[in-house]
């Protein structure tokens, strides 16, 4: 009986670790989709995240200046992904899949100048602590690898990430601000003739998503591992994505469908440890299947943002 | 008219000219409305009303002349400062973000928060409620639009100017998608707007509605100022013929034709728009070979709907439609085209008629690209298609005169050209023309119908679907009169009177 | 062809073609600056792959190899984005393909001249199931194909996992699957080579035994077919015919009789034969096996930029597929050549498309030069 308990709490622990990258990823997702514009750059900007959250704690042995870099460096390309598809009306899909090879390409470009032409940082030596660490162990509150310690003592990226999640949901639902972009998101003309500043909200969102990538890249790097390595996002960015559609665009349905996608990373993780290799890829593959599922069946094309991907040109062109 | 206020003009638009281009929409236009008083603004469609009120609305700028609003002099260049100054407009096409609230559509833009920009909901729910009381505009404060009539979003209209506080609306054919019973609850909360000394502006062609709601009437016919009129004075027949004008327009010379068997047979149909109104509501119809059969109505009363179930497009929720005595209802538009030679001069020629990136050639072939003349065993036929593209552009005079010019690059006339070339040759027993002259210069516009009547004279059947009644005249043998998705009136074309169809295509008896 | 001068300059002005080489121009500019920038001069960068790339017949061997994935899986792209259809599922097309492939090439027996055909075949037909199922589910449900193919991409690489684990096809505990048969093999002289005569003449013939050293294969030439293939039935055939009208304006297309749904599915069952080719092919020619994958390997999505820079088109995409290998292992060579990273090319590349979306500030550019 304490065993299985003890494997649950493998399971949830792990689930909450691998979820954590993808819930951030996944708000960036809900915050630009919200305002209309598609960002499938995700991937690159967490890419770009993880290596300057890693090359930055690596430097300054601070991995909270370490995560703040990853937000800022995922928010530049945010800011290349709003200038392309805000103000120069571009294909928001192709700017996004231009942001991948760029957010990819440009990390592993400056790894290579930094740490001795590796694609890989050096490991950090101070990773994102574990705040409730003190209560785990011999002689403390709770035993050391028992339920509650495999459950609870999580990196502070994983409180961060919940926590994150009810804010964007608080601004998104019940402020002034959340409420502009959704309406952006909807019906921008409408918006623009009520006085909003579309532009600007867009602009605002499409960076946010980034800083939100750059966070989860670095949840990744600097958490969850201890550094970056050319392999470590691989299409990371694009789960977090369909976790976002999956969610319904919906800061909460986001984080369930994360959790269920790193759910099955945790059982994945979990099996493969007890020597049953079989399912695991079977295991890996279900979050996908059923998120195909649930689009064929429920979503449809109906609770996306109305707006979404379409370009807004205001104004008198006489 | 008890409620206007004659010492205080709330609106004075003055010379006002707007050109797109060479296009002139505007052309010295004066405007003079009260406070309390209920202005419309009559011309048919394109005559150039809902320019002139987006200049008064800030969504365009005027080439040339003044605006005073209360007596003060405004540059207004942006929606902002028209709404600063009490002026609120009621768009045709509702500007409500769908998966919002009421309360939140109202107050979109100006929310009212409690410290560090959260959102007041009950505060706002609040103001909409006592809002609506006030004016008699019943609304549930937290239904979702999407959830609700079109004639409660069009009251969420009014009320997000209101809230704004708004003393001058202006309303884009506030009637035009509204039921009888809700155009009566609009006349109602129009009087209590009037009464608390707001003024109104209504943009209209449905003359017992002015009759109706309106103090004054303007008239604008092609973008010029024709006459402003007291509503009382005037009769709805005067006020047609005001709207429709006197010009002499050229008749298309045709000889008198008896018609032949019946082609086209529509009974009882019904169809519903995008939004899921019923917008054909039980239209009978019957057309035969050798005549033109016109339509004449007013924007908005079902005849797009008709024409795609027509021609496929567009499926119909009960009703039968025969081509010469075979049900085609709710048939492929292939099937249609090709089985039962049904062509169609498709009302939006950019949207549908054309593929704008394919050269001429392939643009002639869209519906017979895998006939034997075009293909052989599913490869394309390049000489035949670019002979016979050469042999249409000689026959219908289309230029340029080179066949891999891309549609888009040719001008409006020329692309109809292409689009009546291609139909024609086509060899219909059944020719639907939907706005063929939309947007089309002189030369153009008797080309087209030239081309109808040639069409009529090979025994034919034509239906022509217009919003220009002059075109309807003269065109056609028959004018058969749509209303909210029924046929009021089926006239002889030689014995009908502009007056008694402008009447009719106005909802009223004649 | 007989394109005049002024017909040239018109093309490149005003069309796409223009657009691609500025964007192209603007892309090797930033990788410049971002070069200049890392204390790198450009110059002997980008003179390094230049002579990384043509200095030896062996290179021009590599990149053709490198190139020849790249041209199919951006001609599965560019068949779909030509019917108004975005194939991010090139990738997860590639992996079935692959997979199928290695399947048949290692199980079924067969002369060489009907077992190379039946794994390209079975190949493509995983591949347009795999492509189908997106077009379907979008004509059928109007679920958006991008994210339809995200799923099936994944979907594709634990399925591709999951077969190694069998044990009749993966070699327990190496996760690779059994090489596949030699009459699966689409190699040139890949037996002959080891060969002692095969030996001997690597060594005394210098350009074509250099050219010997790389693993040369057929695939290229399946690639020209493909691409030629693609050219002719979207130019040539009523059904290209279809599925352009489609892609350009699907309301005219309807409008014309044409069943836009069935021109969704039958475009994406194509593009995704086209992927799961390109997978074959790779298996066939190059690896002769599969393994496992930590992670996408990635020839879609570079799929994706061959078909933007390569407009769409047939030969546009051999082009730049040719471009985009060169460019891969070409640029691995700059770093040991000047010690400038090779990731530059991939910012090359990404600046290249990130022009190409915006056709309205490359037009900026051009009129505020003009005054």
């Amino acid at each position: 009986m304490e065993l299985i308990i003890q494997d649950l709490g493998f399971i949830i622990g792990t689930t909450l670790m691998y979820s954590t990258p993808l819930i951030f990823t996944s708000l960036g997702g809900v915050i630009t989709e919200r305002s209309g514009v598609i960002n499938i750059g995700l991937e690159g900007m967490m890419y770009f995240g993880a290596f300057a959250g890693a090359a930055v704690a690596y430097f300054s042995q601070n991995p909270w200046l370490g995560l703040l870099c990853a937000a800022l460096g995922g928010a530049f390309w945010g800011l290349v992904h709003a200038i392309a598809c805000v103000s120069f009306s571009a294909e928001q899909i192709v700017s996004g899949i231009a942001l991948n090879f760029l957010g990819a390409g440009s990390a592993l470009f400056i790894s290579r100048l930094l740490f001795d032409g590796a694609t890989q940082t050096l490991t950090v030596a101070r990773k994102i602590p574990q705040p409730l660490d003190f209560l785990f162990g011999e002689g403390k509150m709770f035993p050391s690898s028992g339920f509650m310690d495999l459950v609870f003592n999580r990196f502070a990226t994983v409180y961060l990430a919940f926590f994150l999640v009810f804010v964007v949901w608080f601004v998104l639902y019940k402020t002034k601000l959340g409420m502009r972009v959704r309406a952006v998101g909807e019906n921008p003309e409408a918006a623009n003739t009520l006085g909003i500043n579309v532009t600007r909200i867009r602009y605002g969102a499409v960076i946010m998503s980034g800083f939100f990538a750059g966070l989860g890249g670095a949840a990744m790097s600097i958490a969850v591992v201890s550094r970056f390595s050319n392999t470590l996002i691989s299409g990371h960015g694009f789960i977090a994505l369909a976790a976002m559609i999956f969610g319904k665009w919906k800061p909460q349905g986001a984080l369930v469908a994360c959790l269920l996608f790193g759910a099955a990373k945790g059982f994945e993780i979990f099996l493969g440890s007890k020597g049953v290799p079989v399912a695991g890829d079977i295991l890996a593959m279900l979050p996908y299947v059923l998120t195909l599922i649930i689009l064929v069946g429920f979503v449809g094309k109906t609770t996306a943002p109305a707006a979404i991907g379409k370009i807004f040109d205001k104004g008198d062109h006489s | 008219m008890a409620a206007i206020d004659f010492s205080h003009i709330a609106v004075e638009m003055s010379g006002i000219t707007k050109k797109f281009g060479d296009f002139v929409a505007n052309e010295e236009i004066n405007l003079t409305v009260h406070r309390g008083e209920v202005h419309a603004l009559l011309g048919e469609n394109g005559a150039g009303k809902t320019t002139l009120m987006n200049v008064l609305y800030g969504l365009l700028k005027p080439s040339t002349g003044t605006i005073k609003i209360n007596g003060k002099s405004l540059n207004i260049f942006d929606p902002n400062i028209a709404i600063k100054n009490g002026i609120g407009m009621v768009h045709q096409h509702f500007m409500l973000v769908e998966s919002f609230s009421v309360t939140e559509n109202i107050v979109l833009g100006n929310e009212s928060t409690k410290s560090f920009g959260i959102l007041d909901t009950e505060r706002a729910e609040e103001e909409v409620v006592h809002l609506s009381e006030q004016y008699g505009l019943t609304v549930d404060a937290k239904a979702l639009i999407q959830d609700l009539s079109v004639g409660s979003q069009q009251r969420v209209e009014i009320l997000k100017t209101l809230y704004r506080g708004a003393n001058i609306l202006i309303l884009d054919e506030p009637t035009a998608v509204l039921t009888p019973q809700e155009i009566r609850e609009l006349v109602a909360i129009i009087s209590n707007l009037t009464k608390a000394g707001k003024s109104i502006i209504i943009i209209t062609h449905k003359l017992n509605e002015i009759k109706q709601m309106a103090d004054f009437c303007t008239i604008i016919r092609r973008g010029r100022h024709v006459d402003t009129v007291k509503v009382s004075e005037v009769t709805e027949e005067e006020l047609a013929a005001k709207m429709v004008g006197r010009e002499v327009s050229f008749k298309v010379a045709k000889e008198k034709q008896n018609p032949g068997e019946k082609i086209l047979d529509i009974r009882e149909l019904y169809v519903e728009d995008s939004r899921g109104v019923m917008v054909v509501n039980g239209l009978n119809l019957q057309l035969h070979k050798g005549e033109i059969l016109g339509i004449a109505g007013v924007d908005g009363n079902g005849q797009t709907q008709l024409i795609e179930t027509l021609t496929g497009l567009r499926k119909a929720k009960s009703g039968r439609i025969e081509v010469l005595g075979k049900n085609i209802t709710n048939l492929s538009p292939g099937k249609i085209i090709n089985k039962h030679k049904v062509s169609h001069i498709p009302e939006d020629r950019q949207k549908r008629g054309l593929v704008f990136e394919f050269d001429i050639a392939e643009n002639m072939i869209l519906e017979s690209y895998f006939k034997p003349a075009f293909s052989k065993r599913f490869t394309l036929l390049r000489q035949n298609i670019y002979k016979n593209a050469a042999t249409l552009i000689e026959k219908f005079d289309i230029r340029p005169q080179d066949a891999t010019v891309q549609a888009k690059s040719l001008s409006g006339g020329n692309q109809q050209k292409m689009i009546i070339a291609r139909e024609v040759s086509n060899e219909p027993e059944l020719l639907v023309a939907a706005q063929p002259t939309r947007g089309l210069d002189v030369g153009a516009i008797e080309y087209v119908h030239q081309a109808l009547v040639a069409q009529r004279n090979e025994g034919k059947a034509v239906l022509l679907v217009s919003f220009e009644l002059d075109e309807v005249m003269n065109v056609s043998d028959r004018i058969a009169v749509i209303f909210e998705g029924k046929i009021v009136g089926v006239l002889d074309a030689d014995d009908a009177d502009e007056k008694e169809i402008g009447l009719l295509m106005a909802g009223g008896t004649a | 062809m007989n394109l005049t001068g002024s017909k040239m300059k018109k093309l490149l002005l005003t069309g796409s073609f223009g657009l691609t080489l500025i964007s192209i121009l603007l892309g090797f500019l930033v990788g410049a600056i971002v070069l200049l920038i890392a204390g790198f001069n450009p110059l002997e960068a980008y003179w390094a792959i230049i002579k990384g790339v043509l200095s030896k017949p062996k290179y021009v061997s590599y990149v053709i190899i490198y190139a020849t994935p790249l041209i199919i899986t951006g001609l599965s792209v560019a068949f779909a984005l030509r019917t108004g259809l975005f194939n991010i599922g090139a990738e997860g097309q590639f992996i079935v393909g692959a997979m199928a492939a290695a399947i048949a090439g290692y199980f079924i027996q067969l002369p060489i001249l009907l077992h190379v055909p039946l794994c390209i075949f079975l190949a493509m037909s995983a591949g347009a199931v795999w492509g189908g199922i997106a077009g379907h589910i979008k004509a059928r449900f109007g679920v958006h194909e991008v994210i339809s193919t995200i799923m099936l991409n994944w979907i594709a690489l634990y399925l591709s996992n999951w077969s190694l684990t069998l044990q009749m096809f993966g070699k327990q505990g190496t996760g690779k699957s059994h090489m596949i048969q030699e009459t699966a093999r689409i190699d040139l002289f890949g037996q002959w080579k080891i060969t002692e005569a095969g030996i001997e003449f690597i060594r005394s013939h210098k350009v074509l035994g250099d050219i010997l050293k790389s693993p040369v294969n057929l695939g290229i030439i399946f690639a020209l077919l493909f691409a030629f293939l693609m050219w002719y039935i979207l130019n040539k055939t009523t059904l290209g015919y279809e599925l352009r009208a489609v892609g350009f304006n699907p309301d005219a297309a309807e409008y014309g009789g044409i069943n836009v749904k069935k021109s969704i599915i039958t475009s994406m069952s194509i593009a995704g034969s086209l992927a799961g080719a390109a997978g074959a092919l790779q298996v066939m020619g190059v690896s002769h096996k599969i393994a496992k994958l930590a992670i996408m390997e990635g020839y879609g999505f570079d799929g994706i930029a061959v078909a933007l820079i390569g407009n769409n088109t047939g030969p546009g995409s051999v082009f730049a597929g040719l471009l985009f290998g060169a460019l891969k292992y070409g640029g691995a060579k700059i770093q040991d050549a000047v010690g400038a990273p090779t990731e530059v090319i991939n910012i090359v590349v990404g600046t290249i498309i990130l022009f190409i979306a915006m056709p309205k500030l490359i037009q900026v550019i051009f009129k505020s030069r003009k005054g």
